[in-house]
């Protein structure tokens, strides 16, 4: 018999500490990758979700709350902003591309996002990626009542072409805040893996006339997303004088994805607590790995002696322990990948209904590589210890 | 050529009075190829400690155990685990079969530091000491009588040239203690092994073809049956 097969049947003669053991390493392991892989994976993707634009020019307040609202279509507008401001910005010679966004009415939670054609049909959401209507669709007419539903809205309300529905006031879905309007969808929208996903797009003139709105804010936006010329590279400078620095009206987001970034940096404390937690509980894991297998040890005293009486060398016990362990880090080590893969696409889930954002637990980092061989590590480390005990066993003393 | 051949052998350990005792000190004995002895003594007269000399697990002081011309005293510890992987079996009291293998593995460790398991073997011994119908059950769901059979298959398993066999019926009944004895012995004479075997069960004298007392042992030249020794 193999000193491999031994060592399996060491781990499997002590079945419920093995399997707490490989749990806490395989809790271990995902949790490395979690924090460190995972969470990589989410800030690349949430800055590289910022819908292709360069900057976003809002009303007078936080960048962050303009980015999350007119990008992400998350948190609520800080308030509203002139249709002239809007042309004017769109003038500007740097800019290629202006689109003005209106937000203030759900269907049912999902936010209805005001919008120009154009925005649909000719902006590249990502290189070389525009935006296409499924099958059967069509894309809104400008001051129509039609629609454009995000296809992650589409696939949770099970909306098609053809469907109606009534618009209702606010970001939250209210039923006793129906509007009047009745509008009908005339296309869904493919999968983009962004934020346009979880909203209904609709006319821009929609959300500014809607019934119940203040019609002296008929021709207001939310915001304006900007796309500079290629090469403009001054561009981000000279608007950021002009909007934060010189004017109080505005604020101008730029670059609009480094705000994300910074705003993952503010919430670095929040990762440097998981991180702590991830590697005590990698710690923890090395513990109880030296722990069963040290108290084996006591017990298995005489079988060691019995296999040294039977011919096995010192090295040899030395080996099925130290397997003992290694076999146990490994199978922890898979079990991680496989909890990891649960969790990750369980959060990728909660985070795209949440955000639009893909998250692909899948996107290789560095962490999938360290955070096992770590843990392997870890485990043969912590699994020294009794290997010497069993080397250094004394066969005659424990021979009864 | 004697197979087993123990001259000037001395072990001793530091006693609780300060100084040492030997509580081995054999001048000279012998075994030949597949001769049967009984090796008697009282409890702690050394017996258990010269099995062990023999099979190296403990180092003598002094002396030197010829098995088969090699000075096992001699050896690297390494070498010696090997000398005991390929030419001894061992029988113990207690059995000492491994609780987390079935039968039939626990017949295979038996040669498995050896020339490597022979499943085909270990089942024809399984089946000779009449459990071939056990192999995959595991110790805790045998007898006594029934483990010391296995454990005596696991002994016989590397085709040892030398089987020591340390109070193997101690631990059982009467019928059992007379059927693992039968065992031992057939089992040692159809595989052409030689048999130290240690109790300190009068009643076995009878079984034996030559005898050896331990006490005179461990004081005078004590040679084989050839050589006359105690009978």
């Amino acid at each position: 018999m193999r000193p491999v097969a031994m060592a399996f049947r060491g781990v499997r003669e002590r079945r419920v500490s093995s399997i707490i053991t490989i749990l806490a390493v395989a809790l271990a392991c995902s949790l490395l990758m979690l924090v460190w892989a995972f969470k990589k994976e989410a800030e690349q993707s949430f800055a590289g979700a910022n819908g292709g634009f360069d900057a976003v020019l809002g009303p007078r307040g936080s960048k962050l709350q303009i980015v999350l609202n007119a990008l992400y279509h998350l948190d609520e507008s800080p308030g509203l902003m002139k249709w002239k401001d809007f042309e004017q910005v769109g003038k500007y010679p740097a800019i290629e591309a202006a689109y003005p966004i209106a937000v203030g009415d759900n269907y049912r939670g999902y936010r209805l996002v005001g919008t120009v054609s154009d925005y649909l049909s000719k902006h590249s959401y990502a290189e070389d990626r525009h935006f296409e209507v499924e099958e059967g669709g069509a894309l809104f007419e400008e001051k129509s009542m039609n629609a454009v539903v995000g296809n992650l809205v589409a696939r949770r309300l099970g909306m098609k072409v053809g469907d109606t529905f009534h618009p209702y006031h606010g970001l939250i879905y209210n039923e006793s805040a129906k509007h009047e309007e009745i509008y009908t969808v005339t296309g869904i929208l493919k999968p983009t893996g962004t934020p346009a996903d979880k909203v209904i797009w609709i006319p821009i003139s929609g959300i500014q006339t809607m019934s119940g709105h203040d019609p002296s804010a008929a021709t207001d936006i939310s915001a304006a997303l900007l796309k500079f010329k290629q090469g403009a590279n001054m561009a981000g400078f000279q608007l950021d004088m002009l909007y934060n620095k010189q004017g109080n009206r505005l604020t101008l987001a730029w670059p609009a994805n480094r705000t994300i970034v910074q705003f993952f940096d503010k919430i670095s404390w929040f990762d440097k607590i998981l991180q702590a937690v991830a590697v005590l509980v990698a710690i923890i894991a090395g513990g109880s790995i030296l722990a069963i297998l040290h108290n084996a040890m006591n017990e298995r005293k005489r079988d060691i002696a019995v296999l040294r009486a039977l011919g096995a060398k010192r090295f040899t016990v030395f080996t099925i322990t130290l397997l003992e362990a290694v076999g146990m880090t490994l199978a922890g080590v898979v079990a991680g990948f496989v909890v990891y893969l649960v969790l990750g696409f369980s959060i990728g889930e909660v985070v795209q209904r949440e955000t639009g954002v893909l998250l692909s637990p899948f996107t290789y980092n560095s962490a999938m590589i360290w955070a096992p061989m770590g843990m392997l590590g870890i485990g043969v480390f912590s699994g020294l210890l009794p290997s010497l005990k069993a080397y250094r066993t004394d066969v005659s003393k424990n021979l009864s | 050529m004697a197979l087993l051949s123990i001259r000037g052998l001395v072990k001793g350990y530091p006693s609780e009075w300060g100084g040492r005792v030997d509580v081995v000190n054999v001048i000279a004995f012998e075994l030949q190829p597949g001769e049967q002895v009984l090796l008697q003594g009282e409890s702690g007269s050394g017996k258990s400690t010269l099995l062990n000399l023999i099979a190296g697990i403990v180092v003598a002081d002094s002396g030197e155990i010829l098995l088969s011309g090699e000075n096992v005293s001699s050896l690297s510890e390494s070498a010696r685990d090997t000398h005991r992987a390929r030419s001894l079996g061992y029988v113990f009291q207690d059995f000492n079969l491994l609780n987390g293998y079935s039968c039939l593995e626990n017949v295979e460790l038996g040669m498995s530091f050896g020339e490597g398991a022979d499943r085909e073997y270990a089942l024809q011994l399984l089946a000779r000491v009449g459990l071939a119908n056990r192999q995959n059950y595991r110790p805790d769901q045998l007898s006594q009588g029934q483990k010391q059979r296995v454990a005596i298959a696991r002994a016989l398993a590397n085709r040892p040239k030398l089987v020591l066999a340390d109070e193997p019926t101690g631990n059982l009944d009467p019928t059992n203690a007379a059927i693992a004895l039968e065992l031992i012995q057939s089992l040692c004479r159809e595989n052409g092994a030689a048999l130290l075997f240690v109790s300190h069960d009068s009643q076995l004298l009878s079984k034996f073809g030559r005898v050896v007392d331990l006490a005179e042992l461990n004081q005078a030249a004590c040679l084989s049956s050839k050589g006359g020794g105690i009978e």
